[in-house]
C-alpha cells in the first residue's frame, strides 16, 4: 500500500530500515539469548541522527513528528523489539520534558538528547501504581531550594542504562491524582540507585529495572510544569508515545509475515511448497490484511497527533489497541504456519511471538485502552458531538 | 586546515556480477552499483579524522555521469563535497590513466592527505593508490590497518604485512592506501543524506583539471585488455572418505603410487 510519504520520511523509512537489516538482525538473536543491552546499535542510531528525529531543529533536532517517529520504530521492530523497545522508550522518557519543560530544562537536556548522548528513561509504574496510576507511593517533599524523593519505581525500560529519567511522584497526598508532580533526575544523583534487572519473556535485549530513591535529592528546578500537573504530564505523554507502541506492533508483525511467507514458499510437504495449499494461503492472507489495517490505523492516528489536534487520547488508544492486539494474533500464527520450526529458536519468529506479548501489556494494557476509548465515546455523547 | 581527498570507485555488487563469456567483459547492466567497499574504509578513515581535526572531506571519482550517485552515497556518511572527473576524453583508461586524472583533480583541490581503498574489487590492480602518488611526487603508505597518529605535517601508521605489520611515518602530504581492518564504515546519517540530495557536485574534464586529453582514457593508456576469462578448472581434485585412520592411508598410498613418497 502506498501511503504517499514525502522524500524526506522515505529516506527515514529506508535509513531505520536499513540499520534494522544490517546492524540488527544479524545480533538479535545473541542479543534475546544474552539479555545484552544493544549499546553498540544505539551507538549507530546516534550516529544515523535517529535520536533527534521528533526534536524541534532549535535543540539540535530534526523537527519531525510523530509520524516519522512511528516509521522509524516500525522498520526497527521489523527486525526486533527489544532493540525498538530500547529506542522507543527514550521517546517516552523526552515527552515529558519536550510537551512540559521549560525553555531552560528544554537547552539543558534536548540537545544532548537529539544526539543520542544521553538516553532517557520514563518512570511511572509502582508495585502499588500500574493501571492505577492514583496509587502512586514514591513521594517528593519540597525542602528549600530541593526536592527530596522517597520511594521505589519497577519496571522501568531503560532503568539504568538512561542518563535521565522522568519521574512521577507525589508532592501533595491529600490531593489524590492531582497532587502528582513531574521530575528531571540524573543518574549519578546521590540517594538514586537500580534495583534489580528484570529477567523477562520477551524484548530480553531491553533494559528493565527498578529505580530506587532514598532521599534523593534534586534541584528544584527538575519540576517539569508546576506542583500538582504530574497526572496530566503522565497522560499527554502516553498520548503521545501509544501510537509508537502501534508501530512496534505493525513492525513485529510485519516481520512475522515475512518470514513465514519465506519459509512457506520453501517448505515441501506432499510434493508441493505448503504455500501452495489454501489452509496456508488464507492464513497468510488473513495476516497480511490485518497488519495493513493496523498500520493505516497507526499511520492516521500519528499523522491526527501531528496536526496538532487537541484531544488525541482516542486515537492514540486505538491504534495501540488494534495494531498490539493484530502483532499477538500474527506473530502467533507466524508460528503456526511454520509449524515445528516456527518453535524452534533456530528460527527469529518464536522471539517475535515472546516479544509481542509485552505490547498488549506496556504503556497501558490493551484493557485499560478500551477503557480509555470507552470514557473518550461517553464523554463525545455527553458534548453530543 | 587540512584537506583529505578521498578517491572512491563505483564498482558493481560483487554478488551480483556476471562475465559475459563472448566479450570477456563484465556485465554491468541491471547490476546494482556500490561504492567499492575498500573506499568505504577510506572514507570512513577520512571522517575520522575529520571528527578529530575539523580536516575538510572531498571524494571524488572518475566515471561516468551515474558516479555521481557513488559521491552522493559520501556525502551522506558525512564528506563535506564530492568532484566527479567525467567527460568521453577519460574512456578506456587503464590504470595509469586513470592515476593521472585523479592526480590532476587532486592537485586542482590541493589535499594534504590522500586516502584510497586498497583496490577495486572489479578490476583488483590495486596500481591506481601508488600511481597518483608517483605522478604527484609524494610519499604513499599501502595496506594501512591503523592510522596511529596524524596532524598537519606528518602522519603515523600501521601497514599490514604478511607476518605482522609495520610502523611507518611520512611527511605530508601523502597518500595511504587502506585495508578493512582499518575500521568499520559508518552507515549514512538523516542530516547527511538531506545535505547529500541538496550537495552540488563538481564535474571537471582534463581541462578543468589541467591535463592533455591525450594522456587520460583510451589515448593515454598503454595497457589494453585483450582478454578477461575465468580460467578453466586445473581438474584432478580428489576428496578422500572415511574416517581420519582410513583416509591416512588411501593418502600415503596414492602418494607412494604417485613417487610423491
Amino acid at each position: 500500500m502506498d501511503y504517499f510519504l514525502t522524500e524526506e520520511q522515505a529516506m527515514i523509512r529506508d535509513l531505520a530500515g536499513q540499520i534494522a537489516a544490517e546492524k540488527v538482525v544479524p545480533v538479535r538473536e545473541e542479543l534475546d539469548e544474552k539479555e545484552e543491552f544493544p549499546r553498540e546499535i544505539m551507538k549507530v542510531l546516534a550516529q544515523s541522527d535517529l535520536f533527534g528525529l521528533f526534536i524541534p531543529e532549535e535543540y539540535g533536532g530534526l523537527g519531525k513528528g510523530s509520524f516519522e517517529l512511528v516509521l522509524a520504530v516500525e522498520e526497527l521492530s521489523k527486525a526486533c523489539l527489544g532493540v525498538s523497545t530500547t529506542y522507543a522508550a527514550n521517546a517516552l522518557g523526552t515527552y515529558p520534558i519536550l510537551l512540559f519543560g521549560s525553555d531552560e530544562q528544554k537547552k539543558k537536556y534536548l540537545p544532548d538528547i537529539a544526539a543520542g548522548k544521553r538516553l532517557v528513561a520514563f518512570g511511572l509504574t509502582e508495585a502499588n501504581a500500574g493501571s492505577d496510576a492514583g496509587g502512586i507511593q514514591t513521594t517528593a517533599r519540597l525542602e528549600g531550594s530541593e526536592y527530596v524523593l522517597n520511594g521505589t519505581k519497577q519496571w522501568i525500560t531503560n532503568g539504568g542504562e538512561a542518563e535521565v529519567y522522568t519521574v512521577i511522584a507525589i508532592t501533595d497526598k491529600a490531593k489524590g491524582a492531582r497532587g502528582a508532580s513531574a521530575f528531571i533526575v540524573e543518574k549519578g544523583t546521590p540517594g538514586f540507585s537500580f534495583g534489580k534487572k528484570e529477567k523477562k519473556m520477551g524484548i530480553r535485549a531491553s533494559s528493565t529495572s527498578e529505580l530506587v530513591f532514598e532521599d534523593c535529592r534534586i534541584p528544584r528546578e527538575n519540576l517539569i510544569a508546576r506542583e500538582g500537573m504530574g497526572f496530566i504530564v503522565a497522560m499527554k505523554t502516553l498520548d503521545s508515545s501509544r501510537v509508537g507502541v502501534g508501530a512496534q506492533g505493525v513492525g513485529v508483525a510485519q516481520g512475522a509475515i515475512d518470514e513465514a511467507l519465506k519459509f512457506a514458499r520453501q517448505r515441501v510437504q506432499f510434493g508441493h511448497p505448503i504455500v501452495g495449499f489454501q489452509a496456508i494461503q488464507h492464513m497468510l492472507a488473513d495476516m497480511a490484511t490485518e497488519t495493513e489495517a493496523a498500520r493505516a490505523l497507526v499511520y492516521a492516528a500519528a499523522r491526527f497527533i501531528d496536526s496538532g489536534a487537541k484531544d488525541v487520547t482516542k486515537a492514540s488508544a486505538m491504534a495501540k489497541l488494534f495494531a498490539t492486539d493484530v502483532a499477538m494474533k500474527v506473530t502467533t500464527n507466524a508460528v503456526q504456519v511454520m509449524g515445528g520450526s516456527g518453535y524452534m529458536r533456530e528460527y527469529p519468529v518464536e522471539k517475535m511471538m515472546r516479544d509481542a506479548k509485552i505490547l498488549q501489556i506496556y504503556e497501558g494494557t490493551n484493557q485499560i485502552q478500551r477503557n480509555v476509548i470507552a470514557q473518550s465515546l461517553i464523554k463525545e455523547a455527553a458534548k453530543g458531538k | 586546515m587540512m584537506r583529505i581527498a578521498v578517491c572512491i570507485k563505483q564498482v558493481p555488487d560483487t554478488a551480483e556480477v556476471k562475465i559475459n563469456h563472448e566479450t570477456g567483459t563484465l556485465v554491468r547492466e541491471g547490476v546494482p552499483s556500490i561504492i567499492n567497499p575498500y573506499d568505504m574504509h577510506a572514507i570512513e578513515a577520512a571522517l575520522q579524522i575529520k571528527e578529530k581535526t575539523g580536516a575538510g572531506v572531498t571524494v571524488l571519482t572518475m566515471g561516468p555521469p551515474q558516479a555521481e550517485s557513488a559521491l552522493r552515497d559520501a556525502i551522506s556518511m558525512g564528506a563535506d563535497e564530492g568532484v566527479l572527473v567525467t567527460g568521453r576524453e577519460f574512456a578506456g583508461g587503464d590504470t595509469l590513466a586513470t592515476s593521472q586524472a585523479l592526480a590532476g583533480a587532486i592537485s586542482r583541490i590541493g589535499a594534504g592527505l590522500i586516502i584510497c581503498g586498497k583496490q577495486a574489487i572489479d578490476g583488483d590492480t590495486a596500481q591506481v593508490g601508488p600511481e597518483i602518488a608517483q605522478f604527484l611526487d609524494m610519499p604513499h603508505i599501502s595496506y594501512v590497518r591503523k592510522i596511529i597518529e596524524v596532524n598537519d605535517s606528518l602522519i603515523r601508521v600501521e601497514r599490514l604485512m604478511d607476518e605482522g605489520y609495520d610502523v611507518v611515518e611520512a611527511d605530508l602530504p601523502a597518500l595511504l592506501t587502506v585495508v578493512r581492518e582499518l575500521n568499520q564504515p559508518r552507515l549514512p546519517s538523516l542530516k547527511g543524506k538531506m545535505a547529500a540530495k541538496k550537495a552540488e557536485i563538481a564535474k571537471w574534464g582534463a581541462a578543468e583539471i589541467g591535463v592533455s586529453p591525450e594522456k587520460v582514457g583510451f589515448n593515454g593508456s598503454p595497457t589494453q585488455v585483450k582478454r578477461i576469462f575465468t580460467p578453466e578448472p586445473k581438474g584432478g581434485r580428489k576428496t578422500l572418505e572415511g574416517t581420519l585412520e582410513e583416509q591416512l592411508e588411501t593418502l600415503i598410498n596414492e602418494l607412494v603410487e604417485k613417487k610423491c613418497l
